[in-house]
């Protein structure tokens, strides 16, 4: 942030190097202390889990449907080692696989449910937070009663909806997307709406309106490209929390089939069976995978939360910290 | 991640409120009483809508294993092959007198099963709310009275970790750990089938088990009762424990900075009196209020424990019924919850402009 205000001062007209105006680098930069080890680690965590997601087809040693390779079937419940690194499940399936292939599914997930809701929430907390009067207040009190509702729940409704016992997997990935999508939607229209009442009360917005730029003009250039600031900050936090729903979906059977695609929560679900017989690698793996990769995000999210503020963000050896604080509130 | 958010910057002004004009408390208890209204209505045509698309109950939970013919007629005695909304107004009506009707695969009262049930998650709601405020609040405390340091960087992390397990794996590691390879607690269950059937017989049970077994001085079963709710407590409660440590740490953080603290410590008080009485009671305004606002998230994360730990309570009966796809009971279940949802908002809101006149505008 503080990169932007100094490429608008005189002396600086060209803007700062690209790298310094990315959301997560530009953070790091300014990070000092444990919040930079926090964000280190969140970024790494995040990384691996994208990296993942994105080579899984080539790293995992084989597909997360398949139950038989060229020596024969794999045995059922086989014990980490050997061929199966992290075991096999009740039905066969490899655990490593399985867990590969899910951070695919979890990441297209994420990526449309959040888009969507971006998108569908954006526009409504411009238009709400803008235009006002009777349309704001219905939808303020519907984005409130969706926002008060458990979100897991909401999601399950909306799975049933849109799903209907469909086992395709981008019939099942678009359910979960949806449901999430409807979760999401109130948060941002939250934060976008206020942005926007904030802002319209500016003079650069008034005399936009007095040179006669349209309501369009104004929302979609002056309005929504100031009030859009906080939304990578949005972002990596719900998408910590898309992962947690679809994991939620999947571990009570709204998600996706095993054979169409390979999901954590489901995997976690039929793994509750064998955890009473002691087996524990079928549970354990893909669980780990869903807290590293919600960490990872949590991490990256909550550091670039506090750097934003500048009461949390931690100063640069600033002498006597207890000072500098103590200042800064009186 | 929205209510971690929320939980250090508390959106008692939420965009719903009342937008200025003068009035006394009672005009803003009264505005946000009516509130209460819209939400649950705008819940429940939600639900209705949304249920009724995807086609009638009847059909969805017993199609494919009743002749045509026989599921017409079933479908034409319930009536759903009326206009849909001739049907959502009389569910409406029915709703406002109290009918929540039976549910379609089991053929209970809607009003029954939500009693039997409830009392159940209310029972792991209570158990995992203590957890969560004995873990939560003491190292909130810490945290922030070692602000910056190890302690608090160590406690952070865990907090973060708390929201970043989902309960159900947080359920599992448990049960490895405790019940499967220490032998310490059961797997599943509220109790055991004697502690259930003595339960299910007593006079006039409230269905919350460790009440009954005390008011019975039946200990043997209390101490079975108690043995089952300690994984599904702790699971349940390390997720909201989580949220309250930061709460704690974030206000107490505010309070200690506070001249009078300053003062305190100059006149000799000790460092835990200090952290303890001095700055948690000014501190304790917002933590109460986020926490009412916790009780959404608790809500979820009990469908999930319940399902877990097979608990039986709304939860896991909810996904029970959502397998059968039956609507009714699944209809009257979400209903109770936004009932709860809503009414604890109002109390919260309430709580705090009673607090904190500020708050009121």
């Amino acid at each position: 942030m503080s990169d932007t205000t100094t490429a608008a001062l005189p002396p600086a007209p060209r803007k700062a190097p690209l790298l310094d105006r990315l959301p997560v680098a530009s953070h790091i930069r300014q990070s000092v202390g444990l919040q930079r080890t926090m964000l280190l680690i969140g970024t790494a965590l995040t990384g691996l889990f994208l990296l993942a997601a994105l080579f899984a087809p080539l790293i995992a040693p084989f597909g997360f449907a398949q139950i038989s390779d060229a020596d024969g079937t794999f045995p059922a419940q086989a014990a980490p080692g050997g061929k199966h690194l992290w075991g096999t499940t009740v039905g066969g399936y490899d655990v490593l696989s399985r867990v590969l292939w899910g951070s695919q599914t979890a990441a297209i997930v994420i990526v449309v449910s959040v888009a969507m809701s971006l998108f569908v929430g954006v526009a409504l907390g411009l238009l709400s937070g803008y235009f006002g009067g009777w349309l704001d207040r219905i939808l303020v009190v519907i984005a409130d009663a969706i926002y008060a509702f458990p979100s897991l729940l909401l999601a399950i409704v909306m799975s049933i909806v849109i799903s209907r016992g469909q086992s395709s997997f981008w019939g099942g990935i678009l359910a979960c997307a949806f449901s999430i999508t409807v979760v999401f939607v109130p948060q941002y229209f939250r934060v976008i709406r206020a942005e926007t009442i904030r802002l319209k009360a500016e003079p650069f917005v008034e005399s936009a309106m007095v040179v006669g730029a349209s309501s369009w003009r104004i929302m979609g250039r002056h309005i929504f490209k100031n009030a859009t600031r906080t939304l990578p900050l949005i972002f990596t936090l719900n998408a910590s929390e898309a992962i947690l729903t679809l994991a939620g979906l999947g571990f009570l059977g709204f998600g996706i089939e095993p054979t169409s695609a390979s999901e954590w929560g489901f995997d976690l679900n039929k793994a509750l069976a064998d955890a009473s017989s002691g087996i524990w690698w079928t549970g354990v793996f893909p669980g780990v995978a869903i807290v590293l990769t919600v960490l990872g995000l949590t991490l990256v999210g909550e550091s670039m939360n506090d750097l934003n503020d500048p009461r949390l963000r931690g100063r640069r050896a600033a002498g006597n910290k207890r000072n500098t604080s103590k200042a800064g509130k009186a | 991640m929205a209510t971690l958010i929320e939980a250090e910057t508390p959106d008692v002004l939420g965009p719903a409120a009342p937008k200025r004009g003068a009035g006394g408390v009672g005009r803003y208890i009264l505005v946000r009483f009516l509130l209460i209204f819209p939400t649950i209505f705008i819940l429940v045509t939600l639900v209705f809508f949304l249920m009724r698309i995807t086609g009638d109950p009847i059909t969805a939970a017993l199609g494919g294993r009743l002749p045509q013919d026989q599921l017409d007629a079933r479908i034409h005695e319930a009536g759903y092959d009326r206009p849909i909304l001739v049907q959502y107004f009389e569910y409406l009506g029915q709703i406002a007198t109290g009918n929540f009707g039976t549910t379609l695969s089991d053929r209970r009262p809607v009003v029954e099963m939500l009693a039997t049930f409830g009392t159940a998650t209310l029972e792991l709601a209570i158990n995992s709310l203590v957890v969560a405020l004995l873990i939560g609040i003491p190292l909130g405390m810490i945290a922030a009275h070692r602000r910056d340091r190890t302690p608090d960087a160590v406690l952070r992390f865990f907090a973060i970790l708390c929201y970043a397990t989902p309960v159900f794996f947080a359920g599992l590691l448990l049960k490895l750990t405790f019940s499967v390879a220490l032998g310490w607690f059961p797997v599943s269950g509220r109790a055991s089938t004697n502690t259930e059937l003595a339960m299910s017989q007593l006079a006039a049970p409230s269905g919350i088990y460790w009440l009954d077994a005390l008011r019975s001085g039946n200990y043997q079963a209390l101490g079975d009762i108690a043995a089952h709710a300690v994984l599904p407590a702790v699971a349940l409660g390390l997720l909201t424990a989580g949220v309250f440590l930061r709460l704690v740490r974030t206000n107490l953080i505010g309070t200690l900075g506070k001249d009078y603290v300053e003062a305190g410590r100059s006149r000799g008080v000790s460092e835990f009196r200090l952290v303890t009485k001095h700055a948690y009671k000014p501190a304790l305004i917002p933590i109460i209020t986020v926490m009412g606002l916790q009780i959404a998230l608790m809500l979820g994360g009990a469908v999930l424990t319940e399902t877990t730990f097979e608990w039986k309570g709304l939860g896991y009966q909810l996904a029970q019924y959502l397998t059968a796809r039956d609507f009714v009971a699944v209809q009257g279940i979400v209903m109770l919850l936004a009932v709860i949802v809503a009414f604890t908002n109002f109390v919260v809101d309430i709580l705090a402009a009673v607090i904190d006149p500020r708050v009121r505008y």
